[in-house]
């Protein structure tokens, strides 16, 4: 099919679909004039019976706990067949004789400005996301939020220059313990609550006194924790293996 | 203004659509899918927004004020996480397909015989 | 910014043309990020449209996805977007 006909054909298909589209959208209550229930009940319920004020945390990890484990899951899959993908591609490589492929060219060194500005910051982000983590129940914050931003204050240190530090300090195997820590603590958080004959992930640590503080809501910040240490985990494992293939050919002749 | 963010999503997800089907490299139709997934962000914030309502956040509001619906919140921001993940894993299929077959034309790449 | 989120919700009127103006962008970011050719153009384009989506779902009242969004979408996914051309451009030498 030639590019000009797949075009029309796209064209044709696409009109289609906005008509069906716009003709569903005629039967919705509107931009802004939210009915269903379920949101404004959990809005009046969540902070009486959780003790948590953010009420979205306590959505995706108590009331919805199970659909979230679910997507934990999906991102864990996602980077065990990443690294599976890009080892296979890996072990091919090492019977090539090495060849340096730009060998007119030189790396450009970091500038310094780039280099301080990077490492300053690196390790304020890194609090900054463990501060986001351990405070879901009382902000907009959480575990996914904190992951990645962790996870951005590592991926600084490699754009610092300091790419053989980004190394050392988040290497495969480390990183991949602590994902599997992550993920097997949030899993195993409802499994203690089954041991205890209560249903899989029920709420089953005292919830504290004052809502919204760090000691309060029960499990809804242990998992975030587990959360976080999970997904901050999977992207330094992503960015660190998609580096050690773009090395691999320079790294031949060292 | 009633239907004006639906407008926008089907607009996004049309354009997304035509990136990726008259796409001559995978790298772009990536992009191109990255384009088509934030319109369901979108799409979800849009359904669950309550005129004059404030964020479903009560540490420093009274705990009875009118707020939008936090499901469609949590359902968007473990979609926004998941998904960069499962598009670091489509780019490292694209790395793969690059290695064996030496071309990134998603065009020519169809017609290839493993 | 979180203490301002929950303050965004009085005067109507003003909330209305923000998100009107921020949608206008947010689809004009979209087909910029599509017909960009160049590709670390698009990869620059994407992360600017990652900016512009956190904008947006700040006016909707969500700074729980503003903040996943704000960091996936303009450093997380551009800087693996990046990574994957340097490697498959450098086969190409």
């Amino acid at each position: 099919m030639t590019p000009p006909v797949r075009r029309w054909v796209f064209l044709v298909g696409a009109a289609g679909l906005a008509a069906f589209y716009l003709f569903g959208l005629s039967g919705l209550p509107g931009f802004g004039h939210y009915p269903g229930p379920y949101g404004f009940i959990l809005n009046r319920v969540a902070v009486p019976q959780t003790n948590a004020t953010g009420v979205v945390s306590a959505v995706n990890f108590e009331y919805r706990g199970f659909d979230t484990v679910g997507e934990e899951f999906i991102l864990f899959a996602a980077v065990a067949g990443m690294a599976v993908v890009l080892r296979h591609l890996r072990g091919e490589h090492e019977g090539r004789q090495p060849l340096d492929e730009a060998s007119d060219r030189d790396l450009p060194p970091t500038s310094d400005a780039a280099r301080m500005v990077a490492l300053l910051f690196t390790g304020p982000i890194v609090l900054i996301g463990w501060w986001l983590v351990s405070h879901a129940q009382a902000s907009p914050s959480g575990g996914f939020q904190g992951g990645v931003v962790i996870a951005t204050g590592f991926v600084l240190l490699y754009l610092s220059g300091e790419f053989r530090v980004f190394h050392r300090l988040g290497p495969a195997d480390v990183a991949a313990a602590v994902e599997a820590v992550g993920a097997g603590g949030f899993v195993g958080t409802g499994l203690a609550a089954v041991a205890m004959n209560l249903p899989y992930l029920k709420n089953f640590l005292p919830l504290g006194t004052v809502p919204g503080a760090v000691s309060s809501s029960g499990t809804i910040a242990l998992i975030s924790f587990f959360v976080g240490l999970e997904v901050a985990a999977a992207f330094i494992l992503v960015v660190g293996e998609l580096l050690k293939q773009t090395l691999l050919v320079r790294g031949k002749k060292r | 203004m009633q239907i004006f963010p639906f407008i926008v999503v089907v607009w996004i997800v049309g354009i997304g659509l035509y990136g990726m089907v008259t796409s001559r490299h995978l790298v772009h139709q990536i992009i191109c899918l990255i384009v088509v997934q934030s319109s369901t962000y979108v799409l979800l914030l849009g359904v669950g927004y309550v005129t004059g309502g404030a964020a479903p956040y009560f540490f420093d509001i009274p705990l009875h004020t009118r707020a939008v619906d936090p499901v469609v919140q949590a359902l968007a921001l473990t979609d926004v996480v998941v998904e960069a993940a499962v598009t670091a894993l489509l780019l490292s299929f694209a790395i793969q397909a690059h290695k064996r077959f030496g071309t990134l034309d998603p065009q020519e790449l169809a017609s290839l015989r493993g | 910014m979180m203490a301002t989120a929950t303050a965004f919700a009085p005067a109507t009127g003003l909330m209305d043309a923000l998100q009107v103006t921020l949608l206008l962008l947010v689809a004009a970011g979209a087909t910029a990020v599509v017909l960009v050719r160049e590709r670390v153009t698009q990869v620059l384009v994407l992360s600017a449209y990652g900016l512009l989506l956190a904008l947006l779902f700040l006016a909707f009242q969500a700074p729980d996805v503003t903040l996943s969004e704000l960091t996936v979408g303009s450093v997380l996914l551009p800087a693996v977007i990046l990574l994957t051309l340097a490697k498959v451009r450098k086969r190409e030498e």
